[in-house]
C-alpha cells in the first residue's frame, strides 16, 4: 500500500552567490518522504547534504535557489510560499537536529525553556500545559529525572544527554518530519547507537518521517528504509537499503559500503 | 585559583562602596542635617565642626546637606544617561548586528559620525541647541553615549547570530524580533553589564565636568560638579568644600569600576 506523500523536492538546485562566479554546491536534488519513512542521506563532507538538509528546513536564504527547483511539503511549495506560512512550518511540522549538540543549546536558557520554546511560538498552551508537555517530551526521549533536568543549564549536562534534550525540543510540536543532520557524529559508539534506537522509537510510537543524514553507513543500515547517496553535489544513487548495500550499481557507493569497519577476528 | 580570588575581591570591594553610596544618597533624599539650599550668614566658610562635619560654603550652606543632595542629582543623571545610551544603543547595535547589509552600513556610518566627537564637546553642541538644566544634561549625554553601546551590542550580534542554537531557534520558527531580543540578547548581558558600569562612570565624570563649565544642573541646585566649580574660587580659605564632592564623586566612580571590572572578568 502506498503511503502518502509528505515531502517531495523536485530540481533543487543550490547555488551561492558570494563571490563573483556562483557557486552550485547542489544539483538537481530529487527527494521523495512518505508518511512514516526513514530515509538515509550519505556521502562524504562537502557532497552537498547538510546544504539540501537546512534548505529543506528553510534556513537557506532563498535566492540562493534556482528558481525551477520546488519543495513541496503537502503539496505547499516552500521555496515560494509567504513567509508566514513557512514559519508556521518550521519547528510544527519539520523538526530538525543538528550534528553538535554541544552548540545547539543556548547556554544562558534552561533546558525546559527551550524545549517548550516550540510550543511557544505555535501554539497558546499555558505554561502548566506547556510544563507538562516537555517534562512528558524529556521523559519519552528517555532522560531520567525530566524534572531535574528541566530546571538545569546546558552546561551541567553530557553531549548524549543534549542530543536527547534536541530530540525533545525538535518533536515537541508533534513533527511530521525530523531532519536529523548529522545527530550522531559527535558522540560515541554506544550513545550512537542509543540515539539511533531513540529516533526508531520516535518513528514507531509516533510516525514521524525522518531525513537521517550521516556518513555513517552502518547507522544508516540500521536505520534506514531508503538511501540516497550523494556525492559532489549529485545524488549518485538511490534505492532500498537492501538494493544499496547488496548490489550497489555506482563505484562510489561500493567504496562507502568497503569503508564500513568489519570486525575481523585474527585466527591463529 | 589566585585570579579567582582577585576577582571576588574586586567585586566585595566595588560592592561595599557602592553599596555606602547609594545608602548615603538614600538617606539624602529623606533627610538632610541642614536645608541643602538654606544660607546662614554667621556660618559663612565655616570649617569642619561637629555642627557642620564637612564645613560650609560661602554663603553658610551646609556642604555635607549639599553633598547628599547633590550625589543623588549627579547619580540620577548619571543613571539617566546610561538608561538612554543602553536602551537605544541595544536597540541599534541589535539591528545592525542582526540584519546587516545596508541598513547596517548607514546605521554605522551615522555611528561613527557620532563616535568621531568627544562626547563632551557633542553634548555641548546638544545643550546649544536644547539650551541648560538638568533634563536637558541627560538627553545630550545620553544620545552621545549610544554610539559605544551601539557597538558594543553590534559586535556581540554578530558573534551569535551564526550560532547553532539561534540557527535551530529560526529552524523552529521564531520570528526575528524573537530571535533577536529573547535568544540573542540574554547571551550578550556579561559584556552588557561590564559596559554600563564603565557607561556610568563616565557620566558621573561628564556630569561633573558640564556641572563645573556652568551648563549642566542650574543653581542652587546641588550636584558633585556644580559644588566643585563654586568651591574653585574659594579653594585656600575652605578647602573642605572643594575636597569633600570630590571624593565622594572618586568614590562613587571608584565603586562603579571595580565592580564593571569584576563582571568583565566574570565572561
Amino acid at each position: 500500500m502506498e503511503k502518502e506523500l509528505l515531502l517531495q523536492v523536485k530540481d533543487l538546485n543550490i547555488e551561492f552567490h558570494d563571490h563573483l562566479i556562483p557557486e552550485t554546491v547542489v544539483y538537481d536534488f530529487d527527494l521523495e518522504l512518505r508518511e512514516g519513512e526513514i530515509v538515509g542521506l550519505v556521502g562524504e563532507s562537502g557532497s552537498g547534504k547538510s546544504m539540501s538538509a537546512l534548505a529543506i528546513a528553510g534556513l537557506l536564504s532563498r535566492r540562493d535557489m534556482k528558481k525551477r527547483g520546488q519543495i513541496l511539503f503537502e503539496g505547499r511549495d516552500l521555496l515560494s510560499c509567504e513567509r508566514d506560512v513557512l514559519r508556521k512550518i518550521q519547528g510544527n511540522e519539520i523538526g530538525i537536529i543538528f550534528q553538535e549538540p554541544m552548540t545547539s543549546l543556548n547556554p544562558v536558557r534552561r533546558i525546559g525553556w527551550q524545549v517548550e520554546e516550540a510550543l511557544r511560538i505555535h501554539t497558546d498552551f499555558s505554561k502548566e500545559e506547556r510544563y507538562q508537555r516537555a517534562i512528558e517530551m524529556l521523559q519519552s526521549v528517555e532522560l531520567e529525572d525530566a524534572e531535574r533536568i528541566y530546571r538545569q543549564y546546558p552546561h551541567e549536562l553530557s553531549g548524549g544527554m543534549r542530543q536527547r534534550v534536541m530530540i525533545a525540543a525538535a518533536m515537541i510540536c508533534n513533527p511530521k518530519i525530523l531532519i536529523a543532520d548529522e545527530p550522531t557524529t559527535a558522540l560515541d559508539v554506544t550513545i550512537q547507537a542509543q540515539i539511533v534506537e531513540l529516533l526508531k522509537k520516535m518513528n514507531r510510537e509516533k510516525k514521524t518521517s525522518i531525513l537521517f543524514i550521516s556518513h555513517d553507513l552502518s547507522l544508516v543500515r540500521q536505520l534506514c528504509q531508503r538511501v540516497m547517496v550523494m556525492q559532489g553535489g549529485y545524488v549518485v544513487e538511490t534505492g532500498s537499503v537492501q538494493e544499496i548495500f547488496d548490489v550497489p550499481k555506482m563505484e562510489y557507493t561500493k567504496k562507502l559500503i568497503a569503508a564500513i569497519p568489519k570486525v575481523v577476528r585474527k585466527s591463529n | 585559583m589566585h585570579d579567582k580570588k582577585r576577582k571576588n575581591y574586586n567585586l566585595m570591594v566595588g560592592g561595599i562602596i557602592t553599596g555606602l553610596m547609594l545608602f548615603f544618597i538614600l538617606v539624602g533624599i529623606f533627610y538632610t542635617p541642614y536645608d541643602p539650599n538654606g544660607m546662614d550668614a554667621t556660618a559663612k566658610f565655616a570649617g569642619i565642626s561637629f555642627k557642620h562635619p564637612m564645613g560650609c560654603d560661602n554663603f553658610g550652606r551646609d556642604v555635607l546637606s549639599r553633598v547628599m543632595k547633590g550625589a543623588g542629582t549627579t547619580l540620577g543623571v548619571a543613571a539617566g544617561t546610561v538608561f538612554i545610551g543602553t536602551f537605544f544603543g541595544v536597540i541599534v547595535g541589535a539591528v545592525t548586528g542582526y540584519f546587516g547589509g545596508i541598513l547596517d552600513e548607514i546605521l554605522m556610518r551615522v555611528n561613527d559620525a557620532i563616535f568621531a566627537f568627544p562626547s563632551i564637546l557633542l553634548a555641548l553642541v546638544f545643550i546649544s541647541l536644547l539650551g541648560s538644566g538638568t533634563y536637558q544634561v541627560v538627553i545630550a549625554l545620553g544620545i552621545a553615549f549610544i554610539p559605544s553601546f551601539a557597538r558594543i551590542v553590534r559586535s556581540e550580534f554578530i558573534k551569535y547570530k551564526n550560532m547553532d542554537y539561534i540557527k535551530n531557534a529560526r529552524l523552529q520558527g521564531a520570528w526575528h524580533l524573537r530571535i533577536m531580543f529573547v535568544h540573542i540578547l540574554p547571551n550578550t548581558f556579561t559584556v552588557l553589564m561590564s559596559a554600563i558600569m564603565i557607561g556610568f562612570n563616565n557620566a558621573v565624570l561628564a556630569e561633573a565636568g558640564m556641572s563645573f563649565l556652568g551648563i549642566g544642573v542650574q543653581p542652587p541646585q546641588a550636584s558633585l560638579g556644580r559644588m566643585l566649580s563654586e568651591a574653585q574660587s574659594y579653594l585656600f580659605r575652605a578647602p573642605a568644600y572643594a575636597i569633600f564632592p570630590g571624593v565622594v564623586i572618586i568614590l562613587m566612580v571608584l565603586g562603579f569600576s571595580l565592580l564593571g571590572d569584576a563582571l568583565k572578568r566574570e565572561e
